[in-house]
């Protein structure tokens, strides 16, 4: 496969395409589910997948179809804000720590570096156990977790950025360290940060969906993909489609993510080439 | 060599202690009296009494953290509050289940991904490699758990040629432990050569570009020799260097797959501890995986010179 002069490949648009799907099921979900994910019937238990319920239903009657759209609304919002803490936090940090140097440099770093000899999973873990297991609770911790590789990676490619003749020229014409460090080297820095948030993205859908089946994520009734999996274990035997459809619904997102992270990379981020 | 051991445990000395500030913290965090926490609404004030006092949390809070860390530092991580039992020896005991399905399952998948990686490079943009790439990739999109299931589900339930549910300590009889772990090992076996291949294709990839194999071949060495005496071993280190990434992640996630095949693992200690609020469990796990990682970073970093002549251990 050839490096692509211009766009992302075909790999590439393969994982626009998957992700592209799955977003607008999951926006349309947060306004339509063919039926409430949420309503119980006991006379509809575990029937298998049939014209009425597409993916059948599950141990309470519930259409599973329904569960796993609105579970899509809730893996991607909670993905989504995830990713949109740790960038911002972990760009301004990163911004902040790599213009200025110094002390507060060498402090903030002396932190980061710590929470990146941890393993970030056991770091949202432990944050999980003072939070709680709801929805706020993951994103702040998964935030937390991913907020120090942010912070490594913007603070690196400001680093560079510094020495460049613009910012000099900024700040020969009297600019202020905070208008030269908005203006002139934070969008210098996005690329990099833009191929990491797609890959964080994966983590933090993978990340929710583990703690979700552990049952330390989103509680029940509300549908995640992972707590939808846990609830499927007991009758995976006489109802196969219970444990299908949410792992593959966690399959083709990763598969879509890893796929456009892959030729992000490959486009914008010449070093760490996957050829 | 023993220089260069002394500072690079003197790197780890500050996480190690942010950690344990982190995990002395934490129990404060929670909102409410950690004491009423771990006894519950209807505990007597006799006994709220004596938790306090053997917890320290009568004295102030840097007092309370040095004679915490002193005891950790002991080995003594207190006992658990649901059961009485000493926290150290059972963090150890369920860490000798999860460090042989870790280790395994990582054995294998290096043994069968280096060379998977090491072919796809050499056969690059061919069939194979893309055949090679297709799969890891999607490896890698899988979810442990989801395939934990489906594994169980298929060899478990359909076909019945291994047991659902249970455990045989490997202390007791290696061989039946081992017909419990097949499953949980082939899992992660699968999940990490998505990873593995990848990382082992990309370095060959640069390394076969180089001019030495370029004159490897001009010189008549046959390709079998060109990919093992100088493809090989140059591109190992990064590859061996994600392996010890993956084996310190792979103790913050195997609880998922100890909870799949119902393990008494480490990571199923520690979930049940925060599910149970035993948190001198919680905090003794997170400090002991803490320990842990730092030695598996330590041992890859020290190992690196046997593959890389290059990097010398000072």
């Amino acid at each position: 496969m050839s490096k692509p002069r211009f766009g992302l490949g075909l790999n590439g648009m393969i994982g626009i395409v998957l992700i592209g799907t799955l977003l607008i099921v999951a926006i349309v979900a947060a306004f339509w589910t063919p039926y409430d994910p949420l309503s119980l019937s006991l006379r509809m238990r575990l029937k298998p997948p049939s014209a009425a319920h597409w993916f059948g239903t599950d141990e309470f009657g519930r259409d599973v179809l329904s569960r796993a759209m609105a579970g899509a609304s809730a893996s991607f919002l909670i993905s989504f804000l995830t990713v949109a803490f740790a960038i911002t936090v972990g760009t301004t940090l990163g911004v902040v720590t790599g213009y200025l140097r110094g002390w507060t440099d060498r402090v903030l770093m002396m932190g980061n570096d710590a929470l990146l000899a941890f393993p970030g999973i056991l770091l949202a873990l432990s944050l999980m156990v003072v939070m709680g297991a709801n929805r706020h609770g993951v994103i702040l911790a998964l935030g937390i977790a991913y907020t120090p590789s942010v912070v490594r990676v913007v603070r690196g490619t400001v680093l560079s950025l510094r020495e460049k003749e613009f910012v000099e020229a900024s700040k020969m014409i009297g600019n202020s360290d905070i208008y030269s460090m908005f203006r002139h080297i934070l969008p210098n820095a996005l690329a990099p940060v833009a191929v990491l948030a797609t890959s964080m993205f994966g983590w933090t859908l993978l990340a929710e969906s583990s703690l979700s089946f552990l049952g330390l994520g989103v509680p029940p009734p509300a549908p995640t993909w992972g707590n939808m999996l846990a609830a499927a274990r007991p009758h995976l035997e006489s109802s196969v489609w219970l444990g299908l459809v949410p792992g593959i619904c966690i399959a083709l997102t990763m598969l879509g993510i890893n796929l456009l992270g892959d030729a992000l990379r490959d486009r914008f981020d010449p070093r760490m080439t996957t050829a | 060599m023993l220089g260069y051991l002394v500072r690079r445990l003197a790197t780890a000395i500050p996480t190690l202690l942010l950690v344990s500030i982190a995990v002395f913290a934490l129990i404060r965090l929670i909102p409410g009296d950690p004491v009423q926490l771990m006894l519950g609404d209807s505990a007597d004030p006799q006994s709220v009494a004596a938790l306090r006092q053997q917890l320290g949390l009568d004295q102030s809070m840097p007092v309370q953290f040095g004679l915490w860390l002193g005891k950790i530092a002991m080995g003594d991580f207190g006992q658990s509050i649901t059961t009485g039992q000493a926290v150290l020896p059972l963090m150890i005991a369920r860490f000798q289940v999860s460090a042989i399905i870790v280790l395994m399952a990582v054995a294998l998948a290096a043994l069968i991904s280096v060379p998977g990686g090491l072919i796809a490079a050499w056969r690059q943009n061919k069939a194979t490699d893309i055949a090679i790439v297709a799969a890891s990739t999607l490896l890698l999109s899988l979810p442990s758990f989801w395939l934990g299931l489906l594994l169980l589900l298929f060899f478990g339930l359909k076909l019945g040629w291994l047991p659902v549910i249970g455990y045989v300590p490997f202390s007791e009889s290696p061989g039946a432990a081992l017909v419990y772990l097949v499953l949980p090992i082939a899992t992660l076996t699968l999940i990490e050569i998505g990873v593995i291949t990848r990382m082992s294709r990309a370095s060959a990839i640069e390394v076969l570009r180089l001019e030495y194999v370029t004159h490897a071949r001009a010189k008549g060495v046959p390709e079998a020799g060109v990919l093992a005496r100088h493809v090989l071993p140059n591109a190992f280190a990064p590859t061996w260097t994600l392996i010890g990434l993956i084996l310190g992640n792979l103790l913050g996630g195997i609880a998922v797959i100890e909870t799949v095949f119902t393990l008494p693992g480490f990571g199923r200690l520690m979930v049940d501890a925060i599910f149970a609020r035993d948190y001198p469990i919680v905090q003794g796990c997170l400090l002991f995986t803490a320990v842990i990682y730092v030695l598996v970073n330590l041992v890859v970093d020290l190992c690196y010179p046997l593959f890389d002549p290059r990097v010398t251990a000072e």
